[in-house]
């Protein structure tokens, strides 16, 4: 078997580095929007500075990943589940970015100050203050995560499907 | 791609490896959200046990429904501000948005004298960051943490045949809450004034002030009226009296409070809202708070905001007391859960309001 041609190490870094955001990230969210305390008010302090780091780099990995040369989903691979590859990794780029922007909307929205680091650096808002925007992004904002959250669970079985079954080296390319 | 044949059983067990990753972070992804954990107390168990105990909910507050918006000002003296590099305490003139409210569930309850009152303030400096506080008249919380906060809610819900909380379920909460008693006891037999203009409003929660050094300094705060303070008279008025002698008040003349920091001696408990601090606690006052002007909820600019206690400038920062953090969450909840409903006109409506500024002109 000809061994397929890696992700560039830069992408290798950024994927695994984000993973880890991404996944602690999902957790932090869910486990402080379900909670009162006593870790409630320094979960979301880490939720904000966390959340613009994966903007930040979710949009330096997306202009990496369009000029980077990357391997070719494989050819025996049947048709919908290549087309299955593509489109969810389409949908992961696009949460990856769309999250935080509306958790940055929302909380403008909201007419909440966003300190991104201590009580003195903040954001600035992005929208206007709305309630009703608000109440609509802040619901977004889990539905969203939930989508996000399944995807991450289709991809890491996507990839033990590739790594474990079908032993077609994709696998390999990311690691 | 050739592979050799691979045995039955290694392929179920590769199938099973497929499988496990996946299902292992979901089952740690149900336990963030709590599904393994039915005692924790979450946001949305909070506003189930507050629609339970009556809350109206349909775009109201889920708890303190019933207000009405004020703004106006607040001078620092000058007094605190060696203690906190807020610009609050050292500014003059700094905007204030604030609002009234009687402490329930339901925006169209008749007033009544012995109802908690609140005052919650946003001051908003022209160059610096926002600071928002919410009070109650009441001298201290009886609630300690988040379980209590649940108990109560829970011990507040309505019986159907009466429409009342049950007695036997708040007898119950005290019996089972003994170290709530004496904080229970000190608001029983509290001062009660005539109405909101005369009436005393306390931080509860404890914050720490922080010096342009570094210094830090543990207070409780509280907001005492300049006016002449009357007992209330036992006697209840009609439905909305207290809002109505508000309006009328503030249209005679602006009302204004002290900001009295307390600061913590050694042996006040910091991180407990129930404990009284010792009354010979070094006090300060931080400045002149100032509202002259009146406007219903509806439209007002009271109402599209919550007056989460964390919302904190530079120079103040939260306590250790958990009940902050169970305010912050449940009023982000509350917020986010009226801001999507329909809502119905507040109970203090714009021409109530507007009928004093009539008979003033």
């Amino acid at each position: 078997m000809t061994r397929m041609a890696s992700f560039p190490l830069l992408s290798r870094v950024l994927h695994w580095f984000m993973a880890v955001m991404i996944l602690a990230m999902l957790f932090i969210g869910l486990f402080m929007a379900s909670s009162v305390g006593p870790n409630y008010h320094r979960l979301v302090t880490l939720h904000r500075p966390l959340g613009i780091a994966i903007l930040v780099l979710a949009i330096l990995r997306l202009g990496n990943r369009l000029r980077s040369s990357i391997p070719p989903i494989p050819n025996d691979l049947p048709r919908l589940l290549r087309r299955a590859a593509t489109a969810s990794h389409i949908l992961l780029y696009g949460l990856m970015i769309a999250l935080p922007l509306v958790g940055w909307g929302m909380l403008s929205a909201g007419g909440f100050p966003i300190p991104l680091w201590g009580q003195s650096v903040l954001l600035p808002p992005i929208l206007p203050h709305n309630p009703v925007l608000w109440s609509w992004l802040r619901f977004a904002h889990s539905i969203l995560a939930f989508v996000l959250f399944g995807l991450v669970l289709a991809h890491i079985g996507a990839a033990l499907f590739h790594g474990l079954i079908r032993r077609d080296g994709v696998l390999r390319t990311m690691v | 791609m050739l592979q050799k044949p691979t045995r039955p059983a290694m392929l179920a067990l590769r199938w099973l490896g497929v499988g496990a990753g996946p299902t292992a972070l979901a089952l740690a992804f149900l336990w963030a959200g709590g599904c393994f954990s039915p005692a924790r107390v979450t946001q949305n168990r909070l506003m189930g046990e507050l629609h339970n105990a009556g809350s109206y909910g349909h775009g109201f507050r889920r708890a303190h429904a019933k207000g009405v918006c004020v703004s106006g000002w607040f001078d620092a003296s000058g007094d605190a501000a060696h203690l906190s590099q807020a610009a609050v305490f050292h500014e003059q003139h700094v905007p204030v948005i604030g609002r009234f409210a009687l402490a329930v569930g339901q925006p169209y309850m008749p007033d009544s004298g012995t109802t908690v009152r609140s005052m919650a303030l946003r001051f908003m400096p022209p160059d610096a960051q926002e600071w928002r506080t919410g009070m109650n008249d009441p001298p201290v919380l009886p609630l300690r943490d988040a379980r209590d906060v649940s108990d109560f809610f829970a011990s507040q819900q309505i019986d159907p045949a009466t429409g009342k909380p049950s007695p036997a379920r708040t007898k119950a909460f005290g019996l089972t809450h003994p170290w709530l008693k004496s904080a229970a006891e000190k608001n029983a037999h509290r001062f009660i004034s005539s109405g909101f203009a005369d009436d005393t409003f306390h931080s509860l929660d404890s914050f720490v002030l922080v010096a342009a050094d570094g210094t830090k300094t543990a207070v409780r705060w509280t907001m005492i009226p300049m006016q002449p303070v009357k007992p209330g008279d036992g006697k209840t008025g009609d439905h909305d009296y207290l809002f109505r002698t508000l309006i009328g008040d503030i249209h005679e003349r602006p009302l204004q409070w002290h900001l009295v920091m307390t600061l913590a001696d050694a042996h006040d408990v910091i991180n407990d809202p129930s404990q009284i601090w010792a009354l010979n606690d070094q006090t300060i006052d931080a400045g002149t708070l100032t509202l002259n002007s009146i406007e219903s909820e509806d439209g007002g600019p009271c109402t599209g905001i919550t007056f989460d206690p964390l919302v904190l400038p530079p120079g103040i920062q939260p306590s250790d007391d958990p009940i902050l953090q169970v305010r912050s969450a449940a009023y982000m909840r509350s917020f986010s859960l009226r801001s999507g409903e329909k809502r119905s006109p507040s109970a203090v409506t714009p021409n109530l309001i507007q009928t004093y500024e009539s008979k003033k002109s």
